[in-house]
């Protein structure tokens, strides 16, 4: 019987698509790569690559540490390479919450309220980050998230720079 | 081309192949053992009975979608929320031209109800519409049976994510979810989840590439994770999407494995724009103004990103937005 073999993409091992066109505009289709997009990137620069209006679906290089964050809505992570951590905390009564009226901000240290838990999640596997909770991602190597969020403050629109832009 | 509809033995029998016809307005269906043929007042057209019943399964299950559902270059359905229109060369160049196109709208209750019965009626014993060429069995030759289980499928639509409590299950062999062939080798394993007491329900993970493999359908996005009005409507794909979509919207799609090509064509006539070859990590917008029809050689995890905001729509069409997503 024949075997076949799933190919997923890595930071380490990611071959980008092509469009070849017939009568078009290559820009129209706003097309890149997360794993290319996650291999220039600083730690958790969040960088759209999908943009719908308010919404955004983000590529954040996971490495280190990150700040705690927090947004008025719910997000969820899909890791698409390596380990990610992720700890939830309540927000505080203290705590500046949201801060913009969509996408996520950061908290000048660590949230008041109580720990909620954590989740280890590994390729392949998406994480609630739930409204009115504040997060922190931790990888020991890098890694990469693919965020469904809103446009927020700190989300980073560098198109020009990694979508494909002739034919 | 000269078309030949079978012979009708009168309304409400069945032909002598064993299927019945059926009328919306101006527009006959029928279908004998090989072919559907499809007629109204200035034309008719004839298809495979395998990829008519293919496209209308996906119509019927997804209410008509966003936007345009085409069968194939001559006729389908466009979605108005509240009614839709069945065309028929209406989004071809050529029929438009030679004024052959047709097109009238019904109440979605009505086009709907008709196109349950007409799948239901087509569909033969052991012919799931969903399932790739390899993994169901004919769709051809005079009526036996039904395959109502597999037509009246349940449609995932998750409310907040998939595995919430009260929300869509996750798949297991248990639940008629065994893994696909084509992915035996995704990992199973489940996040680690460390909930404190009383945060059980919102510390929250799943492994969703596992979720996917288990899919037991091809191209049918449904609705995984859900951020206001953005919907993650992932799917598998394998052989050929049987409709070709027309955009009423920007829709994105996100390859998370394998290996896709879309063919992408004008929206309004047909003509031929461009070819997106999208592998593991490629995201690519499709504009509001084209239509696309995709190729999976192998099975493959697509995931497809919705904005569902009723407003898009006439938004788009009036030209108060772009049909593209990011103007540079
Ligand atoms: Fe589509």
């Amino acid at each position: 019987m024949k075997t076949y073999t799933t190919r997923f993409g890595s930071l380490a091992d990611y071959q980008k698509g092509t469009i070849d066109l017939i009568d078009d505009d290559p820009k129209r289709y706003a097309f890149s790569n997360i794993f290319e997009v996650a291999s220039t990137s600083r730690p958790y620069e969040k960088v759209a690559v999908g943009k719908n209006r308010q919404y955004v679906v983000e590529a954040i290089r996971a490495e280190g540490t990150s700040e705690w964050r927090t947004a008025p809505h719910d997000e969820f992570a899909l890791v698409m390479d390596g380990e990610v951590e992720v700890r939830l905390r309540k927000l505080g009564p203290d705590d500046i919450g949201p801060t913009a009226e969509r996408g996520s901000n950061a908290l000048p240290g660590t949230p008041g309220g109580p720990k909620m838990g954590r989740v280890i999640a590994r390729r392949g596997h998406m994480t609630l980050l739930p409204v009115g909770a504040a997060y922190q991602f931790h990888a020991a190597r890098p890694a990469v998230i693919l965020l469904q969020t809103q446009d927020g403050p700190d989300t980073v629109h560098k198109w020009a720079e990694i979508i494909q832009t002739v034919g | 081309m000269s078309v030949t509809a079978p012979i009708q033995t009168g309304p409400g029998e069945a032909n002598v192949d064993g299927y019945h016809s059926f009328r919306l307005g101006e527009f006959k269906f029928s279908r004998d053992e090989y072919f559907v043929y499809v007629e109204w007042p200035t034309g008719k057209h004839v298809m495979s009975a395998d990829a008519f019943l293919r496209a209308l399964q996906r119509d019927v299950a997804w209410q008509f979608f966003y936007g345009i559902v085409n069968f194939d270059g001559v006729v389908g359905t466009v979605n108005h929320y509240g009614t839709v229109d069945l065309f028929a060369g209406r989004y071809n160049d050529v029929y438009r031209k030679a004024e052959l196109d047709h097109l009238e709208n019904f109440s979605t209750a009505l086009i709907k109800s008709t196109f349950e019965e007409m799948l239901d009626d087509w569909t033969n014993d052991g012919f799931d519409p969903f399932a790739s060429p390899t993994e169901t069995g004919s769709a051809f030759g005079i009526k036996r049976g039904n395959n109502r289980a597999a037509i009246t499928r349940h449609r995932v639509t998750a409310a907040r994510m998939v595995s919430m409590p009260g929300d869509e299950p996750l798949r297991t062999n248990d639940n008629g979810h065994p893994i696909n062939r084509h992915f035996l080798d995704v990992p199973q394993d489940e996040p680690v989840k460390e909930a404190e007491p009383g945060f059980e329900a919102e510390v929250n993970a799943f492994n969703f590439f596992a979720y996917l493999s288990r899919s037991q359908v091809t191209w049918n996005p449904s609705v995984v994770s859900v951020c206001g009005d953005s919907l993650y409507c992932p799917t598998t794909e394998e052989y050929i999407l049987p409709i070709i979509h027309g955009n009423d919207r920007v829709e994105w799609f996100i390859q998370l494995s394998d290996e896709l090509i879309w063919q992408v064509e004008d929206r309004d006539t047909g003509a031929a724009l461009a070819k997106v070859t999208m592998r593991p990590g490629d995201v690519a917008a499709m504009p509001a103004d084209i239509r696309h029809q995709g190729y999976a050689p192998k099975r493959a995890m697509l995931l497809v990103w919705e904005n569902a905001d009723p407003d898009l729509p006439a938004l788009i069409s009036s030209g108060q937005l772009p049909s593209v997503p990011i103007v540079i």
